[in-house]
């Protein structure tokens, strides 16, 4: 991929994310009300493909994003260049993105 | 009259084949005295082997830019009043930059970087053709007036983080330049502009810390004309075009 077309996947995904940021963080204030338990979460989220199609895309969405933002500082900060940093910056994101993915399915299944 | 009679001015001395030091020289302080003054006192009274570059003397020619006390400024048109600290100053080659010697930087990856952002003309018209009419009030043209001022002396260049960090990165001087072409009724060929700077260090490698702006001696606004061309190459992306 061009510099260019990493920088709109960076800006796209981040357009993506917002909304989600928002639910996820509106969800948690509305969830702790009363207490929080791992029953009333699983509850909420086992066996939901809203939830488990709300995470995927979140997790993407962040994995693509944050990649991205990384490949940058290891360029700038680290030194990093050419296919080392790119191949770093590919195993990171999909490290977040198996993280994030086993954590959604962890959920929902 | 000064407080003191004499400044310490701190000179980093060196190139390429010798180590980079500083040396430490008295000079006559006076009530009204540039940077460049200072220099080239020491170069004239002192050691004449010290090298630096200057012209204009009147913040035309962008030749003399160093960095005073860690911040690059345009020393013709610095007076030592408003940096000296406690009597002293010191003074180096341009940040970001090849050293030639002393405080003569080499600034060739500055102009080559100028070319690389497609910063030259693409005529419109032939010699043979009318002169263009060009509107003064024009958006374009107002955008366009805002960046012509650039006198080349790379202190944005120097001021910049984002250079220091990634050294592909065509930096302020070079994408302004661009942003005033594409913004030119002249200008015959905007995608081939859109194209140099959407490449490797082009504009979306800038951060928008705004040193840039900030440090720019004739107040011109680089961090503006970076996030302009931000937008054209986007709206290029989604199908949005330049007439």
């Amino acid at each position: 991929m061009s510099e260019f077309q990493l920088y709109m996947a960076q800006r796209l995904s981040a357009l993506v994310m917002a909304p989600f940021v928002i639910v996820h963080i509106g969800v948690m204030i509305y969830a702790i009300q009363g207490g929080l338990t791992a029953a009333e979460i699983l509850g909420r989220t086992q066996g939901s493909v809203f939830w488990l199609a709300f995470y995927v895309m979140f997790v993407i969405a962040v994995s693509i994003h944050a990649t991205i933002g990384l490949r940058t500082i290891l360029g700038e900060w680290v030194g990093l260049r050419g296919g080392l940093r790119d191949g770093l910056s590919a195993v990171i994101g999909l490290g977040l993105f198996l993280l994030g993915a086993q954590a959604v399915w962890a959920v929902t299944a | 009259m000064p407080e003191r009679d004499h400044l310490t001015v701190t000179v980093q001395r060196g190139g390429p084949d010798t180590p980079q030091r500083p040396q430490t020289f008295e000079v006559p302080a006076y009530d009204n005295q540039t940077v460049l003054d200072v220099v080239s006192w020491i170069q004239q009274n002192t050691d004449p082997t010290l090298t630096y570059r200057f012209a204009c003397r009147v913040g035309m020619c962008g030749s003399c830019a160093m960095m005073v006390n860690g911040v690059p400024r345009w020393t013709c048109r610095t007076h030592v009043s408003k940096v000296v600290k406690g009597g002293a100053i010191e003074v180096g080659p341009l940040r970001n930059l090849p050293v030639i010697k002393d405080l003569a930087a080499d600034m060739d990856p500055f102009f080559d970087k100028w070319v690389a952002a497609e910063g030259m003309h693409h005529p419109t018209r032939t010699r043979e053709d009318e002169i263009e009419a060009i509107d003064p009030v024009a958006s374009d043209r107002q955008e366009a007036n805002a960046g012509i001022e650039c006198i080349n002396c790379s202190v944005c260049y120097s001021a910049c983080d984002t250079v220091a960090g990634n050294p592909d990165y065509l930096g302020p001087a070079a994408l302004q330049r661009a942003w005033t072409l594409y913004n030119d009724a002249k200008d015959a060929d905007r995608d081939a502009i859109l194209d140099a700077v959407s490449g490797k260090g082009g504009c979306h490698s800038c951060h928008s810390m705004g040193s840039c702006t900030a440090y720019c001696p004739n107040e011109l606004d680089p961090l503006s004309a970076i996030a302009g061309l931000k937008r054209a190459t986007t709206k290029r992306f989604f199908g949005g075009r330049k007439g």
